[in-house]
């Protein structure tokens, strides 16, 4: 499920995605996914996966933050003295979320308020500052990027199937901005038309987002053997 | 009695866990034993309890359209809503690296207990969260503000404290080996989310 989008992204330029750096792009994807294997980032993972669009949104969001996260520190590394760290991340992570906020609320009013807080989570998402913290902080900018690129990939396809699965089930149809809804049933079947189909509106609900993610977490781990804990 | 309710509603209706995922990615490290959780949920409350209200005060007195008129009223119109992120971290950041330094100073026991927890609070989603719910939905007063931040945090407590306790119990039962770990507190959790939705609408 994972590694064809990475081929796919892979070959450009020789130097830069050499086979090592290849790997930064593909190993988020499954082996060390972020949410699912280095458990981070889960708040905004499960919060915001009522709808797709709003996945796919905030999958832009966290890339983008991302990507300029890593490039900058990564260009700092050098000059960022060691005690005051977490503050620099901080704040640069700060101000591209404000950008992203900024331009969401002028774009998109009617998203920025679905998503509500969890724009401004962005900040404390666990990923953002685990990938400072662990990467940019000890390499190149280059290879920081394609680091970011794939953390966000990884973060991005499990909220995208998670909302994918909540979103069809809860809502028995998945809408677009621009594209309307697209129904997967026809309208006769459903209860409120004499049929015999209802909408599942547990799949709506916050717990619901909890056990999809345990499931997605089961499916992978069965197919991974590798990456079963002991206890 | 609007405290009380406020107060109630922060811990079972609007739990920050189970209706808003904050503060999973400490949730899902530090639960493994009860006694850990019980140290994050108290450093977690005691956090909430200072930087809500701070927080709040900044909003209401230099952030908000029109919060400036006190300095002089030609402020009026401006609006630094905008620096609400950067302001908001700062404060969690620096609250956190002071209230470390000051509890090991006047509190070391305290500090044994806690100390290692607080530097991993500066980044646990909940305390942002409290904070930007306080923004989002504009508490009359400072005292109501504390109240929502109190009560979040001991209801981030009571469900960090109750998923530690089972995954205890949980070690020496038969689950399928995939969902060992990481899965079964994921499931968990939903289960215990979809039990405290009966709380939902609960006015005192």
């Amino acid at each position: 499920m994972s590694t064809e989008t990475a081929t796919a992204v892979a070959p450009k330029k020789e130097s830069l995605f050499s086979k090592k750096n290849r790997r930064l792009l593909t190993d988020p994807l499954d082996d060390s996914n972020p949410i699912t294997v280095q458990v981070l980032g889960i708040c905004s993972a499960l919060a915001i996966t009522v709808q797709v669009q709003q996945a796919v949104i905030m999958s832009l969001a966290v890339l983008f933050v991302m990507i300029g996260g890593n490039v900058i520190i990564s260009l700092m590394r050098n000059i960022i003295p060691d005690r005051i760290r977490i503050i620099v991340q901080l704040v640069v992570i700060a101000s591209l979320v404000i950008i992203v906020d900024e331009v969401l609320k002028a774009y998109s009013p009617d998203i920025s308020e679905k998503l509500s807080v969890f724009v401004g989570l962005i900040i404390t998402n666990c990923i953002i500052m685990g990938r400072l913290e662990a990467f940019a902080l000890g390499n190149k900018p280059g290879p920081a990027m394609l680091d970011a690129v794939g953390n966000a990939m990884g973060y991005a396809w499990i909220l995208l199937a998670v909302a994918l699965v909540r979103e069809v089930f809860g809502s028995g149809a998945i809408s677009f901005p621009g594209m309307g809804q697209v129904k997967f049933l026809p309208e006769s079947w459903f209860m409120a038309n004499g049929g015999f189909y209802e909408n599942n509106n547990l799949m709506i609900l916050p717990p619901m987002a909890l056990i999809t993610v345990g499931i997605i977490i089961w499916i992978q781990r069965s197919r991974n053997q590798g990456l079963i804990e002991e206890n | 009695m609007e405290y009380l309710s406020l107060f109630v509603k922060g811990i079972f209706v609007e739990n920050m866990i189970f209706a808003y995922f904050l503060g999973m990615c400490s949730y899902l490290a530090v639960s493994k034993t009860v006694k850990t959780a019980v140290g994050l949920g108290f450093a977690v409350i005691f956090v909430l309890g200072i930087t809500v209200p701070i927080n709040y005060l900044l909003e209401n007195f230099v952030l908000k359209e029109g919060a400036l008129t006190w300095l002089s009223p030609a402020y009026a119109a401006v609006d630094l809503s905008f620096l609400s992120f950067i302001m908001f971290i700062a404060v969690i950041a620096s609250m956190v690296q002071l209230v470390e330094m000051i509890v090991e100073k006047f509190a070391p026991a305290l500090y044994g207990a806690l100390g290692i927890f607080l530097p991993l609070i500066a980044v646990n989603c909940s305390i942002l969260g409290g904070a930007l719910f306080m923004q989002e939905r504009q508490y009359p007063s400072i005292g109501e503000a504390t109240v929502f931040g109190l009560g979040s945090g001991v209801g981030w407590l009571l469900a960090i404290v109750a998923i530690a306790a089972i995954r205890e119990k949980i070690r020496y039962s038969n689950i399928p080996a995939p969902l060992k770990g990481l899965g079964i507190t994921f499931i968990l959790t939903g289960l215990m989310g979809m039990a405290f939705m009966a709380f939902m609408g609960i006015e005192i």
